[in-house]
């Protein structure tokens, strides 16, 4: 009986973990099977065509890729020095009682729901981009503040946490030979947690350009490109929550399913780099 | 000047910059809080929790519909992820170990933790609510929990790792089989770990929008009925916020707060679990 309740337990325990492989392999499937009719009617044209027009059944993905690139290049070089200069107080120079509030207060904040973000975002950021840039306010600018700073909470903690892996004896022989604290931080703590820091803001990237609710209230879905940053704009996650449930027609639904697919692809890409080149489990 | 003092110029202008930075980024992240303390406190009334959605003009419209749509989409999806994501988690941390296949499982489960969650929603449009033609309650919870298994799962793997393994060996002196030593040893050692994953994992789904917005889609009544479209929090606050009608804004911002808070609380909750267990 036992040896029967034993080989249950194992063999249901590993059909389980097994089940997780087959979920994510059936995702792709999925979205391959849905996109088909998208991808033999407009082919490799539907990443290069700047249309997107439902009405006359002409779909090109150009402007949504185009405004997850910008959005989230903008959030990226906004959250990167903030999130590094957080990372560097919080590692090296908050005092001791300062340490463990403000790191959690940041973790907290990292657990605060994006679409908050983005209801912050839309009543009291929109209205200063309004009359600062001009234009209604719902822009690819805003949009790119908002996820710079719904990024900066996770982005802020990881790095932290690859700043703190480096160990102690390394920086108090750098502090023993009189650097400063900057010169401890600059020539051992970064060469030390270069890999770690260079795959957090990676995994951040990752995060954010599959970001949907932090900035469907603040692009405007626009499919339009424009180099002015403070029109309204739209990406791949804006279009798909503005769209989804709106779609008639098999070709819409289908095209709005390669654009689940391309960013599906997208993401994996970024975050695969991000954990296994620079954040390679370690496990004793 | 010399290269010393030059040295101690650039530490404190580094170090200036760096303390603004936190300064900076706090600063935004307290006016959020603020912000959703000061809106959320004054939208707050008992109305809220009795009411069902009023049309806008209304001034008794409540959230008693998107509360409970919310508590039963992700009440089902914890019932079906945490058994099932602390099982897979126990294949990889007691019999996969350092296998192949367990740590493609590990691959693949830590990448999903950061998939798009909207591509989630989209797969089990396709999958869930295409076939039957309509959106609903089950589907919504199917969507998060696909989210959670990843969470749990790697949560459990993590935490039955640091079960010491002298522990099993006892048990297993004892002549226990291994799944009374998992379930009896392993799980209890564990427990306050996989609780904390739990908790965490319940966190992270509760605060979702993406891939409800075309699953469970959205309701202004009260519904209890899975097998249809259902409200929940998220996408109540979202249909709210984004309207043009004040009193629906108003709503919008108790949403937010209610939801917020719970979600904070579940995360100080689960800290002070571990907190705990490593303070014996």
């Amino acid at each position: 009986m036992s040896i029967f309740l034993d080989k249950l337990f194992a063999h249901s325990t590993k059909f389980i973990a097994i089940t997780i492989l087959f979920i994510v392999a059936w995702i792709f499937t999925v979205l391959v099977e849905h996109s088909m009719e998208s991808i033999h009617a407009f082919g490799f044209d539907f990443l290069t065509t700047d249309i997107w027009a439902p009405n006359l059944e002409k779909f090109g993905a150009l402007p949504a890729i185009y405004g997850s690139v910008v959005s989230t290049f903008l959030a990226m070089i906004l959250a990167i020095p903030l999130a590094i200069g957080v990372a560097i107080f919080l590692s090296e120079l908050a005092p001791a009682r300062l340490k463990t509030p403000v790191g959690v207060s940041i973790e907290l904040l990292a657990a605060i729901p994006s679409v908050i973000y983005g209801m912050w975002g839309l009543f009291y950021f929109v209205p200063i981009i309004r009359d600062a840039f001009g234009g209604v306010g719902i822009s690819m600018l805003t949009a790119g503040i908002i996820l710079s700073i719904m990024i900066l909470p996770f982005m802020a903690a990881v790095t932290r946490d690859a700043m703190n892996t480096t160990p102690d004896i390394l920086k108090e022989s750098a502090y023993a030979l009189g650097g400063t604290k900057w010169d401890v931080i600059k020539d051992v703590i970064i060469p030390y947690a270069k890999a770690g820091i260079i795959g957090s803001v990676i995994l951040a990237l990752g995060r954010a350009i599959g970001e949907t609710m932090a900035v469907t209230f603040v692009m405007g879905n626009v499919h339009k490109i424009s180099l002015d940053l403070t029109m309204p704009a739209t990406s791949i996650p804006v279009a798909l929550a503005n769209e989804f449930t709106e779609a008639d027609g098999d070709l819409y639904y289908s095209s709005l399913f390669e654009l689940s697919l391309i960013l599906l692809v997208i993401s994996f890409a970024i975050i695969s780099v991000a954990k296994f080149y620079f954040l390679r489990r370690k496990r004793d | 000047m010399t290269h010393t003092h030059k040295r101690i110029i650039i530490n404190r202008i580094v170090m200036s910059l760096s303390s603004l930075s936190a300064l900076i980024g706090m600063g935004f992240l307290f006016w959020i809080l603020g912000v959703l303390i000061y809106n959320g406190v004054d939208a707050l009334n008992w109305n809220i929790f009795l009411n069902e959605g009023a049309p806008p003009g209304h001034e008794d419209g409540g959230l008693k519909h998107a509360l409970i749509g919310q508590l039963y989409i992700v009440g089902v999806a914890t019932l079906a992820g945490v058994p099932l994501g602390v099982l897979a988690g126990t294949y990889l941390s007691e019999y996969g170990q350092k296998s192949k296949l367990a740590e493609t499982i590990r691959d693949i489960s830590d990448i999903m933790m950061s998939a798009p969650s909207i591509v989630i929603g989209a797969f089990v449009y396709a999958v869930v609510v295409m076939p039957m033609g309509h959106f609903s309650g089950w589907a919504g919870s199917i969507a998060l929990t696909i989210i959670m298994l990843p969470i749990i799962l790697r949560t459990t793997d993590d935490m039955l790792h640091l079960v010491p393994s002298t522990l099993r060996e006892a048990a297993f002196a004892l002549g226990a089989p291994k799944y009374k030593v998992i379930i009896q040893v392993v799980y209890r050692g564990a427990k306050a770990g996989i609780l904390t994953g739990v908790l965490l994992g319940i966190a992270r789904v509760a605060g979702e929008t993406a891939p409800l917005l075309f699953t469970s889609f959205n309701d202004n009544f009260l519904n209890t009925n899975m097998n249809e479209s259902m409200a929940s929090l998220t996408v109540t606050m979202f249909n709210y916020a984004t309207s043009p009608y004040e009193d629906w804004q108003k709503l919008g911002w108790a949403a937010a707060f209610i939801l917020s808070m719970f979600i904070l609380s579940l995360n100080i909750v689960g800290r002070l679990f571990l907190l705990k267990k490593k303070g014996r």
